[in-house]
């Protein structure tokens, strides 16, 4: 194919957030591989530096830079690229490029937005454009009418015809929203709504229908397909990111998905899509009546899941539409022999399953609506719905261990429960059916399609009877290989069938279970996901596991040059693209050094998870069981457990037991880090420095233990990720408060209570060891002091301001425990600093989340150094240390509170954030800029609103505000900070509380956006604050202001802002650093 | 919980092959050539499609029952669910069975309906090994035993055409374009989709002398078998084809025209059975998804030198289509009117239903 585009740029989405995760990533590489293909020159900007996208050799060029007009138009005016690829950065892109669009930057200079253009995009994206769009064409839209009287929803209502909903217009989360089915109830709820807004939509409601998608492709001779459609478990009303997902639909009859199917066409025909879009329906369950609901005209979050579901890789074809090839002129991936105009034909069907964070915030709502807040998602393949459902709620982490065989949870009212939907409504399920409620009862209260609550009740039903066996060795075969077939885990049955016995403390009985169904031949087979259900021959690695098949589709080498890396699991708060970024790297390096590559994953947004960056891809439980099922087959060399995160962590010990060959630091040496009591007595015996703490199991003994130590201390429970949990007590009445939350979330284990150190300074180090020697490492430091989360914190690297000797000291501990531990791949020890007074609080022998950042930054990488001293090569230490570079990287949190209605966006020991930036600069204040305006900041216009809290931080941002009176700034303070700059000679406006209802007032000013930053500091480390400045904070997040309520970081942003003006940002890819 | 509540049944292969399974269909033995289809929805049309007659069908999506089976509804004389009126399959293996169904159009569950028409099926297979085999070997003999066991059954070498084809002509609607439809195993949806234009349907049986019948355009079915079982139509479409009336073949229909006109037909090693058959129209950029069920194809290369190549498979090359190159002559080894599978090529009925409309202002 003739083409003359030479040079492209590709937008990122940036840091990940909810809404806007890893499918872009994933998106976003597939079309690099598809351009480099084609010998184009790619251009990268995505300051989201834990991504594979953002590695060497995927784009040609990479800047770490916020991908916004400004910065994008600059990188325009610099590279001159030809072409522009909008579509593979989620959101973010997309209103990027309509912005460039809009203001004639595109046409300036003579780019060719790739794909389906841009006033396609803008009729998509523009509800009241689309709707008459789709009209055009009698395609059926949700039926809404705008009014601003009561008289007139009551005319609107005559049109449209009850049960409709009324939603009050530019309100936030759903104020004045609600059903109703009369006059009567039209009327109560329209003066409700019409007392937040003057306008109010009036709508039909389509409450419980059906939730069905399309993924849609469409090349530029108008040829056409649908790749994959997916149903969604849960009624209209959840958004689709909440709900349980299953491909292919299942419930639908051939008519139903036809139809579907031809109008998703018929749509994407007229819109004019060249690549990618996505069609959602909402189908009436006692019809063939449907309306269309939205349309995204760009790869997203459901493409990535059919792209993993079907083994269609949409965005690497989107990206190759986009250059003018037609469907039919490319080759199907998976059989490289049949062509690329198809559809998949599955003979297995995947389940998807949101994961969520919701314990993580204080003061969010758990229920599931019409906006997006999980945090990641897994997706499970069967060949049945009951095995890949159950396997999905195992993979989603929340320690479930499927739809059977739980803990109970604690649900007082089953029935309200059901009927509505939170994070755990699947588990009510389970519970309304050991309760012996019906089917039917159950879809009354959920609208969950009666097929789905079938094969659930199938579940339950297999679990009742597993319980009436008291013992393994009379289970009859055929139950023990139904119920396997059914997903049950052993785990599940060794906890059914051994009620006396505490299962999970070890894995003795699990293992029994094992021994007992392999003796019976029961066993799982891998099958090959090859798009066209075994028609025609496929050489695919993109593999999975059921209990539903008689042969492997496989032949397993067993011979040694295989090596197995064991992924990261669900995105979640505290483990994200980083770990995918750490797999994919070592994947790379145990090719290269030849051995064929095996990842384990279940994540449908990764790269890892990409058939083509493994030799075989299974995508798989991370449980003991499976990873036992694998390396059995396969017999590897080994398994690197190290990079996955804490998943494949806490599965070394357990899988050393089993002797399966893990590669790198001994599993052994693994329990003495990750063990608290263990890895203390050993820093006692070094000499090395640490919190005091103990590990406590009742309130008295942690008064006595505070009375030695004095408060503040840190509470949490032992075995931690992210925090889970955790939270700092200033004072007695906040222990025994926070002491019945975490003791509620962890039974199991007593309280770990440490004494906290304010104002100190927390220190990372990064490194990799061969046997106990440092090869490479890298030194960070937080700009926060210790008390906001390592993943929270804003870091900078190489280190500032920290004095020669803490090094000194850092390297020297460092040192001793690689060596204790005879370490040989990564590990991440985290230092306190006061006066170079050091202390550890935490080391993990395993990649961290700061490596791709720090890896990058020096240009060192530091999973491949690693994997290759697992591999057992002789690695040289890396000619550059981290004294070598000339410049700096700040890598920033990305905060999703906007997405979490009611959340207090405040920083604590607790990890918050859902993604991070990386963006370098020439120096301190040049790199923290961009990286904070990477991650949704702006520098303010005008005025300032502060609220200091307590008397360190006021003192901390009195140079600050020195500093934005010099540059102009007009500053706005609640009383105490105003009394306080007073005295210290600054001038401030001061504004009331928003409780006082006295103009100027702090919340209506946010509202009225005359406020172009707000820096709130919390008054104490608790949890519980003061009401007001929650409402000033929660204000700045509703109101889309930027909000900063650290006081060591707003000193460094107004710093950053007052030394350096937008144009004085070097526009500077990668490697001109 | 199956074992309490499914007997169990052998599918055995004619290569020897065993597998074991749970019956949920009518307890009797079947035998008959053993093909897949790897479709995701549909199984209601596709067990009524006569094309599917002397077969046992493995339906490789593993999850089937789900939406149960419609009622029967009867519109313009046909079942409005069904692509006729009975299964024709000899036997269903399928992986999983939903005995739980639940659809608002349904009226009964699966097996219920395959024990009414006593039709043998079996749950419990690994449906991915078995259609592996078969891509392996080729099509070959099958048969479900439950305690004795019965003989292989090759329908091939039976006249699958004669028992499936109605016996006395049938005439639906009354529009302007009488369309003359020779049934060699109809499915109603061809008959839904001429029906939506302005045409009567005058159907005949497969070796009827129509010669004498007073018609606009011809149209010739699909069906079940080898196409050179039907040397009646193949007569009688010697003489239409030297005639200029506009004439439409599918599936069989499309071999039957081919045969007739000189070219010659062969099996498949294990024939096009699903809802994702790529072609590619002649000359054009212009690709479509077709619907397909055939054992038998075309050989493109050695067509007669009126006709032309006017469909090819995107996958395996294989003839979807030919034309003649003066006369309104169509054919489609697809099926057009899809049901079940995607819609696209359903506008072929419109290009023929014009070419008749033109041919009779002439």
């Amino acid at each position: 194919m003739e083409n003359k585009i030479k040079k492209v740029l590709l937008l990122g989405s940036g840091a990940l957030k909810i809404g806007e995760a890893g499918e872009f990533d994933y998106s976003g590489t597939q079309a690099l591989k598809a351009l480099k293909e084609e010998g184009i020159f790619t251009i990268l900007i995505n300051p989201n530096i834990a991504t594979v996208q953002t590695s060497e050799g995927m784009a040609d060029k990479i800047y770490f830079l916020p991908v916004t007009p400004y910065f994008v138009e600059r990188i325009i005016e610099k590279e001159k690229p030809d072409g522009l690829l909008l579509a593979f950065g989620g959101q973010t892109a997309l209103n990027c490029g309509i912005a460039l669009h809009k203001s004639g930057i595109i046409e300036k200079f003579g780019i060719q937005v790739l794909g389906t253009p841009v006033e396609s995009i803008i009729e998509t994206e523009d509800r009241e454009m689309f709707s008459k769009k789709l009209s055009e064409i009698h395609v059926k839209t949700p039926k809404s009418i705008a009014v601003t009287g009561v008289e007139k929803a009551l005319e609107a209502a005559e049109i449209i015809g009850f049960p409709l909903i009324i939603r009050a217009a530019f309100t936030l989360g759903g104020q004045g929203s609600g059903f109703c089915n009369t006059n009567e109830e039209l009327i109560q709820l329209a003066n409700k709504a019409f007392s937040y807004s003057s306008q109010i939509l009036v709508e039909e409601s389509l409450k419980g229908w059906k939730e069905v998608e399309y993924e849609v492709v469409r090349d530029r001779y108008d040829n056409c397909l649908t790749i994959c459609n997916m149903e969604n478990f849960d009624p209209l009303g959840i958004h689709t990111g909440e709900s349980i997902v299953v491909a292919p639909s299942q419930t639908l009859t051939n008519r139903e998905y036809h139809k579907l199917r031809q109008l998703s066409i018929k749509i994407v025909k007229a819109v004019g899509i060249v690549g990618e879009c996505n069609v959602q329906y909402a189908l009436d369950p006692e019809s063939e009546d449907y309306r269309v609901i939205e349309v995204n005209a760009r790869l997203s979050r459901s493409s990535a899941l059919a792209s993993k579901a079907t083994g269609y890789p949409l965005a690497f074809v989107a990206a190759k539409l986009g250059l003018g090839y037609g469907l039919h002129e490319l080759k199907n991936n998976i059989t490289k022999t049949t062509s690329a105009f198809f559809e998949p034909a599955l003979d297995y069907l995947v389940v998807k399953i949101p994961r969520w964070d919701l314990s993580k915030f204080v003061g969010v709502s758990r229920e599931l609506g019409s906006s997006m807040k999980s945090v990641g998602e897994v997706m499970a393949i069967g060949r049945s719905f009951e095995e890949a459902i159950q396997k999905g709620l195992r993979m989603i982490g929340m320690g479930m261990h499927g739809f059977a065989a739980n803990k109970e949870l604690d649900i007082p009212d089953v029935k309200a429960a059901l009927n509505h939907p939170t994070d755990s409504r699947i588990f009510a399920v389970a519970q309304a059916f050991n309760q012996d409620m019906t089917v039917d009862e159950v879809y009354e209260l959920t609208k969950i399609d009666r097929w789905f609550l079938h094969k659930l009740h199938n579940i339950s039903q297999l679990e009742q009877e597993l319980l009436t066996y008291p013992e393994p060795g009379q289970l009859p075969r055929g139950l023990l290989l139904e119920v396997k077939q059914a997903g049950f885990s052993d785990f599940q049955i060794a906890r059914l069938l051994f009620s006396n016995r505490s299962i999970g403390q070890k894995d003795d009985e699990i293992l029994e279970i094992r021994q007992f169904r392999k003796k019976l031949g029961i066993v799982p087979y891998v099958k090959q996901i090859d798009t066209l259900a075994a028609e025609h021959p496929a050489t695919t690695n993109y593999l999975y596991l059921t209990y539903h098949g008689s042969e492997h589709d496989i032949n397993f080498e067993q011979d040694g040059k295989s090596v197995m890396v064991l992924g990261s699991g669900a995105y979640r708060i505290g483990s994200s693209v980083e770990f995918d970024w750490s797999g994919v790297n070592a994947l790379q390096t145990v090719q290269k050094s030849g051995y064929r590559s095996i990842m384990v994953n279940y994540n449908p947004e990764t790269v890892s998870t990409d058939y083509d960056v493994s030799d075989r891809l299974y995508f798989e439980e991370l449980t003991l069981e499976r990873i036992l099922d694998i390396s059995e087959l396969e017999l590897p060399k080994g398994l690197i457990v190290s990079t996955g995160g804490q998943i494949p962590n806490n599965l070394a010990m357990r899988l050393y037991r089993q002797k399966v060959p893990i590669l790198g630091t001994s599993p052994l040496h693994i329990d003495r880090a990750e063990n608290r009591f263990k890895f203390s007595e050993m820093l006692d015996k070094m000499g090395v420095d640490q919190p005091e703490w103990k590990e406590l199991s009742s309130l008295e003994e942690i008064i006595e233990f505070t009375n030695e130590v004095g408060f503040p201390v840190l509470v949490r429970p032992s075995y931690v990720l992210s925090g889970a949990a955790m939270n700092i007590v200033s004072n007695r009445d906040e222990l025994e408060h926070f002491l019945n939350l975490a003791t509620q979330v962890s039974k199991q284990y007593p309280v770990v209570v440490s004494r906290f150190i304010t104002d100190a300074k927390e220190i990372e180090m990064d490194a990799v060891a061969d046997d106990g020697k440092i090869i490479a490492y890298a030194i960070s430091e937080h700009i926060e002091f210790a008390g906001v989360h390592s993943g929270d914190a804003t870091i900078m690297f190489p280190p500032q301001k920290v004095y020669v000797e803490t090094l000194r000291r850092i390297k020297k501990i460092s040192r001793l425990i690689a060596e204790e531990l005879h370490i040989s791949g990564p590990f991440n020890i985290q230092f306190l600093a006061k006066d170079n007074d050091i202390k550890v609080i935490e080391c993990n022998l395993r990649a961290s989340r700061s490596l791709p950042f720090v890896s990058k930054v020096l240009k060192t990488n530091f999973i491949d150094i690693a994997v290759r001293i697992m591999l057992g090569e002789k690695v040289e230490k890396p000619n550059k240390t981290l004294f070598d570079i000339d410049y700096i990287g700040v890598k920033a949190s990305q905060f999703s509170f906007s997405r979490l209605s009611k959340a207090d966006p405040v920083l604590g020991v607790d990890m918050a954030s859902t993604g991070e930036v990386g963006c370098i600069g020439d120096d301190y204040y040049e790199a923290i800029l961009k990286s904070m305006l990477a991650v949704g900041y702006r520098v303010p216009e005008k005025n300032i609103l502060i609220s200091s809290g307590p008397m360190r931080s006021k003192t901390e941002l009195l140079q600050s505000a020195f500093l934005l009176i010099e540059n102009g700034y007009k500053l706005f303070t609640t009383k105490g900070t105003h009394d306080f700059f007073k005295k210290n000679g600054i001038k401030s406006t001061m504004v009331n509380w928003p409780d006082i209802d006295q103009a100027p007032n702090a919340y209506q000013m946010i509202k009225e956006r005359k406020i172009d930053l707000v820096i709130n500091i919390p008054k104490n480390l608790s949890s519980e604050e003061l009401n007001n400045d929650y409402t000033i904070r929660r204000a700045a997040v509703d109101f889309n202001v930027p909000l900063i309520t650290n006081a060591r970081l707003a000193s460094a942003f107004i710093y950053a802002i007052t030394k350096y003006k937008m144009s004085d940002l070097s526009i500077k890819s990668w490697d001109e650093y | 919980m199956k074992e309490k509540n499914y007997r169990k049944a052998t599918l055995i292969l004619e290569d020897g092959m065993h597998l074991s399974g749970f019956s949920f269909g009518a307890e009797i033995p079947a035998a008959g050539e053993i093909v897949f289809n790897t479709a995701m929805t549909g199984y209601p049309e596709s067990l009524t499609d006569p094309s599917y007659k002397g077969q046992i069908l493995v339906l490789t999506y593993p999850s089937i029952g789900n939406y149960g089976v419609p009622g029967k509804t009867v519109e313009d004389n046909l079942l409005a669910h069904f692509e006729s009126e009975h299964i024709h399959v000899n036997a269903l293996i399928i992986s999983d069975y939903s005995e739980k169904y639940h659809h608002w159009n349904a009226s009964k569950s699966l097996a219920q309906w395959l024990k009414e028409e006593k039709i043998p099926a079996l749950f419990g297979i690994d449906t991915r090994a078995l259609t592996r085999h078969i891509r392996e070997k080729g099509a070959m003999l099958a048969k479900i035993v439950f305690d004795q066991d019965i003989p292989f059954y090759d329908p091939n070498h039976d006249n699958l055409v004669s028992r499936v084809s109605i016996k006395e002509k049938q005439v639906y609607g009354h529009g302007k374009n009488r369309i003359l439809l020779i049934d060699c195993g109809v499915k109603n949806n061809i008959i839904r989709y001429l029906l939506k234009y302005d045409t009567t349907v005058i159907r005949v049986p497969w070796d009827y002398d129509y010669s004498r019948e007073e018609y606009d355009g011809l149209f010739i079915s699909n069906g079940p078998g080898n196409p050179e079982m039907c040397q009646a139509t193949i007569l009688n479409l010697k003489k239409s084809i030297n005639e200029d009336r506009p004439i439409f073949g599918i599936c069989l229909g499309h071999q039957l025209v081919s045969l007739a006109a000189g070219a010659q037909t062969y099996k498949l090693k294990y024939g096009h059975r699903s809802h994702n058959q790529p072609v590619l129209m002649t000359g054009t950029n212009q690709a479509y998804l077709t619907s397909q069920n055939h054992g038998y194809a075309v050989d493109a290369n050695n067509l007669p030198n009126d006709w032309e190549v006017w469909f090819t498979n995107l996958n395996d090359g294989s003839n979807e289509g030919i034309k003649h190159k003066s006369k309104q002559i169509l054919t489609t080894q697809f099926h057009p009117e899809a049901s079940s599978g995607p819609t696209d090529t359903a506008f072929l009925f419109g290009e023929f239903i014009k070419n008749t409309e033109s041919w009779k202002t002439r």
